[in-house]
């Protein structure tokens, strides 16, 4: 097997609830006592992007996948773990040794509504990080730069000189697209892209993220809580919950034979145009709060085949014969 | 089941918005009925006017809109002709609103015991005990855990699983003969949207309410209701039964969205596409509104607005399902 | 470029800033006044008959005249003329740029010192932020005409009357504008917590943007708008200290006039029956004031987002 792209070991993201130092001190049952809280996002995700494949990583809210996004493209630092591009370690960069980096690696944002500046014109906006990372370029040569990148994402350049408000959440979407395409990235995350979008324009955008991989040969890692899409986009799934990876397959597989009982529950949950009813596998009680993380499997509460190891014993993730990868003892022992 | 008089006959109802620069016509001659048990879609992207058209129907469009014409007629009483006391009276009491966002309805220094009292004792005399068994009981019918529990509780102590279960509690407080939904699961995970979803389904049937949903998703739709209606720029284009519709759509518009949805389309190949986007009440296109996006448009098209044709059950506004129609007839009388 | 401005031109016109500015007739009225205000008196040389500041054009003999209209008046002086025989219109006119002046130049300064450490403690955050609060609590924490006080009292004597007169609007900028940077700190600190949440941050920084840049050019222009209201009714309240400071015997000398020592000036005739000398000068600062704080509730009313989407 070629060595993947973007390698994720052991990434581990805490954030800290309970401030400073003085804060943390309580008074309890006639002691004083350093409490210390904090919210677990990630605990533990290894995941490899192979090169030229449209990774999706899909999942509830609170299952960490937009803080696993955030932390492979250096918005947030690993509390443990490891990032690696290209066979380099990338998560512990500083300053300059980051930018090579930054123009490889792209993001594409949730909100088209908040990933524009309210103040830069369409030809500010695309013109600024061409200018930054090819200083060598001529202003018209930068500006030939933008009119293609524009046209590429079906924008007409006429527009450079209007305000991101001035378009639509489609447009604005393909403009926030071609921002991140301007500076020729190899890779690219994209953080539910189209889910602030109206169907007929989700359509467009998807279709457009699909051609641009195609002829700039681009790397995606997919995050988004539409399964529909995923079955459509992606080449592989991860599906996270509670800041783990329960199940990692290719995407035929995982919509055939989907072997965790989380992933059946989410699949099942679908609505169907064909269905005439809701159909769903029903899920015991609700998502535990990543503050207290549940010992062993952290599906065992809402699970119907949790057992005894599952309550003590974290599962790690195992190949099955269909060839995906799952983490469910169940599973491992052929329970199920 | 049927009666001869519908439940809520909305007829030729106009709404527009007094801004400046003039008149905005969100919906213009939208006529409807809702049969007392019934289950009704009402789908549209954002800016189609659904929203506006559930508001209306409570006659709670605030200003700048207000209603320029026609008739929203509940039992044969025109909701659009009465006074703010008469509409208090049947509002929440005959017809319930579920929000999109649990906390337009939940006040949230309030506990939910409270609030569901006050809202019986607005509309019932009966005694503060009696009130907290009605509420109760409804809890129970939500298949909330432990509902003696929840009524001490306040909203933020819930997951929004919970809270839109206890919305739809307060929705059915006074057994009410409609309920109105909006977006009602959007703001939730696909898991609980089903739940959600189911248990709203389950409700209506049992107590035989109807219900008026108002979604983006066409997944949502085919499994709940028995009747939908399309909306585009404040018009409503097309509308009859639920599966007809999602089986064979006869609108160009509708057809694109149920194509361009992602578990339509075969995995990795593009998806299909309406082009461009819904226009702004600014600027609705002359004659019929999808005109410049759709692909079968004509001159007749651009300038005038297609009537409503009957094909099957199915009522569509549009020149070229009514042109087949008649061409079809024609070939009939030729052939016989 | 012509088309450039054209079209910002049209931008403008067809916002919503033009759009309730001429349906609002104080807003209107307020603007008028103060353009009116600020014409006359940057161009006072050429509108005032005399030049206050010329010593061989004033003549002792002229001195207490009333305003015309009265007994005693005269005709080349229509606002009658001070102790020392200045023509009031004249004096006024030339006081009240002064007044402009010191009040823009203070709210510059303010604006100066307040962007940069609002900027840094909002989008630097931790101990940056911890350490230039407190700073501005502490610098709150004393009144203005305190400080102001302090400062100047040392600086007259230290510089003595002559110096002191040379130097007064300078330092006078300099005490205002110092004194009350933390309003504008804060509010732009507040913007900018707002706006480092929004995904266009996150974008500039997964550009490689370093952090100069994403401060200065992306999240500064976003938080513009609140600085200019807290601006506008800051000018009004560094004219009035300036006055205070002036009426005190701490601002302005009576030589380079401003209003606040116009009006101090009279003050000590106003027993004699020469009431013009102080209550003109006195009308004129709470007009300007006046007007200039009207103009900034309009404003801020205006850029308000809540308002605005309601």
């Amino acid at each position: 097997m070629t060595s993947p792209l973007v390698d994720i070991r052991g990434l581990e993201k805490r954030f800290d609830l309970s401030g400073s130092f003085l804060e943390q001190i309580t008074f309890k049952g006639g002691r004083f006592q350093r409490k210390q809280e904090a919210v677990h996002a990630i605990n533990g995700v290894d995941l490899q992007v192979q090169k030229g494949e449209a990774l999706c990583v899909v999942g509830e809210s609170g299952c960490g996948k937009s803080t696993v996004a955030r932390t492979v493209m250096g918005l947030l630092s690993p509390s443990a773990g490891e990032v690696h591009y290209g066979g380099q370690r990338i998560d512990n960069l500083k300053g300059g040794d980051v930018l090579p980096y930054r123009r490889k690696m792209q993001m594409i944002f949730q909100n088209p509504y908040a990933s524009l500046n309210p103040r830069m014109t369409i030809q500010q906006t695309l013109e600024e990080p061409i200018h930054f990372h090819r200083p060598e370029l001529a202003r018209s040569e930068v500006r030939e730069k933008v009119q293609e990148v524009m046209q590429s994402v079906g924008i007409d350049p006429d527009w450079g000189s209007r305000f991101g408000h001035e378009f639509s959440g489609g447009q604005r979407q393909r403009i926030a697209i071609a921002r991140a395409l301007a500076v020729d990235p190899e890779f690219i995350v994209a953080d539910e892209p189209i889910s602030a979008l109206d169907v007929s324009i989700q359509a467009q955008v998807l279709n457009l993220l699909m051609e641009a991989q195609e002829t700039r040969n681009l790397t995606y890692l997919f995050i988004t809580h539409d399964l529909a899409v995923v079955e459509h986009f992606g080449t592989r799934v991860a599906v996270m919950y509670l800041g783990r990876v329960c199940e990692l397959a290719e995407t035929k597989t995982l919509f055939a034979e989907p072997r965790h009982p989380y992933t059946q529950a989410l699949l099942s949950a679908i609505p169907r145009l064909e269905d005439d009813r809701p159909n769903y596998i029903r899920l015991q009680g609700e998502v535990p709060t990543p503050v207290n993380l549940p010992s062993g499997c952290v599906f065992h509460g809402r699970c119907p085949y949790a057992n005894e190891r599952c309550r003590q014993e974290i599962p790690r993730l195992i190949v099955t014969d269909g060839g995906s990868q799952v983490a469910c003892h169940a599973v491992e022992e052929g329970r199920l | 089941m049927k009666s001869d008089t519908p439940l809520l006959e909305v007829k030729n109802l106009d709404v527009r918005f007094a801004v400046r620069g003039g008149d905005l016509t969100a919906l213009r001659g939208i006529s409807f009925s809702l049969d007392k048990g019934e289950r009704l879609g009402l789908v549209g992207e954002s800016g189609a006017g659904k929203s506006v058209a559930a508001f209306s129907i409570l006659n709670l469009i605030a200003r700048p809109g207000y209603i320029a014409g026609g008739q929203i007629l509940f039992e044969g009483k025109d909701l659009a002709a009465m006074s703010e006391r008469e509409l208090r009276k049947i509002r929440g009491n005959r017809i319930a609103m579920i929000f999109q966002d649990p906390m337009m309805t939940l006040n949230p220094v309030l506990s939910i015991g409270t609030q569901m009292v006050e809202a019986i004792k607005a509309h019932r005399r009966v005694s503060t005990k009696a009130a907290r068994e009605i509420a109760l009981s409804k809890l129970r019918k939500v298949q909330i855990p432990s509902p003696e529990k929840r009524l001490d509780q306040y909203p933020h102590e819930l997951s929004g699983g919970m809270r839109q279960r206890v919305i739809i509690a307060i929705a059915l407080l006074l057994d009410p003969e409609i309920i109105v939904a909006d977006e009602p699961t959007t703001a939730l995970d696909v898991t609980i949207q089903a739940e959600i979803m189911a248990l709203l389904l389950d409700l209506c049937e049992q107590e035989n309410v109807a219900l008026m949903l108002i979604t983006h998703d066409l997944g949502v739709v085919s499994q709940v209701t028995q009747r939908m209606l399309v909306m585009y720029s404040g018009r409503i284009i097309e509308q009859g039964p639920t599966r007809e519709i999602i089986n064979d759509a006869q609108h160009p518009y509708t057809q694109g969205l149920i194509n361009a949805l992602p578990q339509m389309g075969e995995p990795g190949a593009r998806l299909f596409q309406i082009p461009g986007s819904m226009p702004s009440l600014k600027n609705v296109p002359s004659g019929c509104p999808f005109h410049p996006r759709c692909d079968f448009a004509t001159d007749q098209c651009r300038q005038t607005m297609p009537e409503y044709v009957r094909s099957g059950n199915v009522d569509v506004a549009c020149y070229e399902v009514s042109n087949l129609i008649e061409q079809e007839k024609r070939m009939q009388e030729a052939g016989s | 470029m012509t088309t450039a401005t054209l079209s910002r031109w049209n931008r403008f016109r067809e916002s919503f800033l033009w759009y309730s500015f001429k349906r609002d007739k104080v807003a209107i009225v307020s603007s008028i006044v103060l353009l009116l205000m600020v014409f006359a008196a940057v161009f006072a040389p050429l509108f005032a008959p005399t030049d206050p500041y010329d010593l061989a054009q004033i003549d002792i003999m002229n001195s207490e005249l009333p305003p015309v209209g009265m007994p005693g008046a005269d005709s080349a002086f229509p606002l009658g003329t001070d102790a020392q025989g200045r023509d009031m219109l004249s004096t006024i006119l030339y006081g009240t740029r002064v007044s402009l002046l010191i009040g823009f130049g203070a709210v510059v300064l303010q604006a100066a010192l307040g962007i940069l450490f609002g900027l840094l403690a909002g989008y630097l955050g931790g101990r940056v932020d911890s350490i230039l609060m407190r700073i501005a609590d502490v610098q709150l924490s004393f009144s203005t005409l305190m400080v102001a006080i302090i400062v100047g009292a040392v600086f007259k004597a230290s510089f003595g009357n002559l110096m002191f007169g040379e130097i007064a609007i300078y330092m006078l900028i300099f005490i205002i504008g110092v004194a009350e940077w933390p309003q504008i700190a804060r509010t732009v600190r507040a913007s900018v917590l707002a706006e480092k949440k929004k995904e266009y941050v996150d974008a500039a920084k997964v550009m490689g943007f370093r952090t100069n840049r994403i401060m200065f050019r992306h999240i500064l222009p976003n938080t513009l708008s609140p600085i200019f209201v807290i601006a506008t009714v800051q000018i009004a309240n560094a004219i009035i200290s300036e006055a205070a400071l002036s009426f005190l015997g701490l601002g302005m000398p009576e030589t380079q006039p401003s209003l606040g020592s116009l009006i101090k000036s009279g003050f000590d005739y106003i027993q004699s029956g020469s009431w013009w000398i102080t209550l003109i000068p006195g009308l004129v600062l709470v007009v300007l004031v006046l007007v200039i704080n009207l103009l900034g509730d309009w404003l801020r009313d205006v850029m308000n987002p809540r308002l605005y989407k309601g």
